[in-house]
């Protein structure tokens, strides 16, 4: 377990002041100048050796996506343009760390603005985070009136301007070009890529996106250094993360704990464990809605971080954790995150606004069992048909979940269909 | 309520127009469309809903056609192509909330507003919509009515929320079980050393 000391969001639930005065206390804008005078390749080294992997849910490494921003401006503006649209069912840290820390993430868009040459940084939070955005607004007036950014930032010389820019509920947002999209006021459709966004992205500008976490983790990982985020974990996965615990536990929480803490000790140890204790665990959802699911034989032994959840055919994601117990109708739970992905898509590609529709019908027959028993294939193989197939990644995020299913709870999916048949059977006779 | 006209003129107040403005003078020159979803929450505001003049004003003052301010309105959630009721109660029903009892939500919000989800109570006050995830999940099951989120509920709690909205008044958004944000029920496990946490 991690100790108190390298926890980084010390504020995450809210007991404190979550101003600058308390957010001075706890250690944030001490000694910024000093850590922007490294200069844009040094703090880019810095985040390279510290190891950090993006917390939205992909996992690249946050210093090499900074060393993509041109170093030299060809006389077009640089952006840091930072994801707060925080979507992903399952997922609430982002939404912690901004009501609770937002110095943290105010702090982290100066020095990562800085490191790839950006004066301006855009803060696109989800339009339903109302308050969270408040308190965002805010703490960006309260580092103005202070000097912490505006015109010579903490007294660096270079001039850094925030803006909280609120969205209007759409998960497709989420995705870094959609968010683009959506930020110069269209409707939030994923861009085909190239050009990537560090070479075209706001306004045609280079431009670097990121998740909160990852941005507001980096002004502690740049005061302490990076072997100290780097010995935390183990290679290749290191540091810490805030992971959400949702559904069929005693205590849902979200807390902050070492990457690659067993899933079961957090669970137990965090969450209060298991409804009904462990031996109740059917499945858990690791990292998000998108990821496939895991079957408690899993369970047991898996480690929370990208290398072991990929190793068996899942993803850390976001690293929120949905449990589900015996009780649950696990068809029925996976058939309502395919009605949310046919909700949620953009309608550009044929294979994702057709697809998600297909596989959501084909569901709700399979909760009921009112399929046959090769529709089994029928409904994976219209899977594979999206996945891979789309501009973005929301259409393999439609997929996977209903891949799990069928990888892991094929049995229960057949039982329901032969126990329909001898039902109508059984009521003819 | 549900049956309102729609005006024939929309323009922003003084006061929200002066927002307005201001909102523009974030983006850069030329882009002054980046501020439409920003515009467009004022004037619901303003309005309850985004009513076509609506749309035609913003499309002015942004200097765009009327028909890429129209596609944004209908691709967001949070847009209301229609007049809806005073207080817009937004249940949340995707997985996570769904595990949690959202369905026992969902049932008694219907009971104690007499009304289906999309629909508007006959006063006016009310409109029930199904949303997906909100994204506070270890606070589930939870709605949102207008700005706030009622997080920790049961049928019970949210029936008392909804009341309190009846009669006029702002109940307490966040939790309703009594715990202070994400932390477990009932204290916790993690930064004990901190003097103020409890």
């Amino acid at each position: 377990m991690l100790d108190d000391k390298d926890r980084i969001f010390t504020n995450l639930y809210g007991f404190e002041d979550w101003r600058l005065p308390g957010a001075r206390a706890r250690g944030d804008w001490d000694g910024t100048k000093e850590i922007l005078a490294k200069g844009r390749d040094g703090i880019i080294d810095l985040m390279k050796k510290s190891g950090l992997r993006g917390r939205g849910g992909a996992g690249f490494p946050t210093g090499v996506k900074w060393s993509f921003m041109p170093k030299q401006s060809d006389g077009r503006p640089h952006f840091l343009v930072i994801n707060a649209d925080e979507s992903e069912p399952g997922t609430c840290k982002d939404r912690d760390i901004m009501r609770h820390d937002p110095h943290k993430l105010i702090e982290g868009a100066l020095i990562a603005g800085f490191a790839m040459g950006a004066n301006a940084c855009y803060i696109y939070i989800r339009g339903e985070f109302f308050r969270e955005a408040e308190h965002l607004n805010v703490a960006v007036a309260e580092a103005y009136e202070a000097g912490l950014i505006g015109k010579n930032a903490c007294g660096s010389g270079w001039d850094y301007d925030i803006t909280v820019h609120r969205g209007a509920g759409a998960y497709i947002c989420g995705e870094e070009t959609g968010l683009l999209e959506s930020l110069e006021g269209k409707k939030g459709q994923p861009r085909l890529k190239p050009p990537f966004p560090a070479a075209s992205g706001l306004y045609g500008c280079p431009t670097t996106i990121n998740n909160v976490e990852s941005i507001a983790v980096a002004p502690t990982i740049l005061r302490r250094g990076p072997e100290w985020f780097a010995g935390l974990g183990r290679p290749n996965n290191v540091g810490t993360k805030v992971f959400c615990i949702a559904g069929h536990v005693n205590k849902p929480c979200n807390v902050e704990e070492v990457m690659g803490i067993p899933l079961k000790e957090l669970i137990e140890k965090h969450a209060g464990g298991v409804r009904g204790g462990w031996d109740n665990l059917l499945a858990i959802i690791p990292g998000g809605a998108s990821v496939p699911l895991l079957p408690k034989s899993t369970c047991d032994t898996i480690l929370m971080d990208f290398d072991s959840l990929r190793e068996v055919k899942s993803g850390l994601g976001t690293a929120a954790v949905i449990v589900m117990d015996k009780s649950t109708d696990v068809v029925k739970a996976i058939a309502r995150l395919s009605k949310f992905y046919m909700h949620e898509s953009c309608g550009q590609c044929t294979p994702c606004r057709e697809g998600t529709g297909w596989l959501w019908r084909i569901m709700e027959r399979m909760v009921k069992g009112e399929a046959e028993l090769e529709e089994i294939d029928l409904l994976e193989q219209v899977t594979y048909q999206i996945e891979g197939h789309t501009i973005c990644a929301l259409g393999d995020a439609a997929a996977w979940p209903v891949q799990g299913l069928i990888r892991h709870f094929r049995p229960e999916m057949e039982r329901r269909i032969v126990a329909r048949k001898q039902a109508r059977v059984a009521r003819a006779a | 309520m549900s049956a309102q006209a729609e005006p024939v003129t929309f323009a922003f107040t003084p006061e929200y127009r002066a927002r307005a403005d201001k909102i523009i003078a974030r983006y850069p020159k030329g882009r002054q469309q980046s501020a439409l979803l920003p515009l467009l929450d004022l004037a619901q505001r303003q309005a309850g809903w985004i009513p076509r003049a609506a749309i035609e004003h913003i499309a002015e003052i942004l200097e765009i056609a009327p028909m890429r301010v129209e596609e944004v309105v209908s691709f967001y959630t949070m847009f209301h192509g229609k007049a809806v009721g005073k207080h817009v109660v937004w249940l949340c029903t995707t997985t996570p909330c769904w595990l949690c009892g959202s369905d026992d939500i969902v049932a008694r919000c219907k009971q104690v507003l007499g009304i289906e989800l999309g629909e508007t109570t006959p006063d006016g006050m009310f409109t029930l919509l199904e949303t997906e995830c909100l994204g506070a999940c270890v606070n589930a099951p939870m709605v949102q009515i207008d700005d706030d989120y009622f997080e920790d509920l049961t049928p019970d709690s949210v029936q008392a929320v909804l009341e309190a909205y009846k009669r006029g008044e702002t109940p307490k958004p966040g939790s309703q079980s009594g715990r202070h944000t994400s932390e477990p029920a009932g204290g916790a496990t993690t930064l004990k050393s901190r003097s103020a946490t409890r």
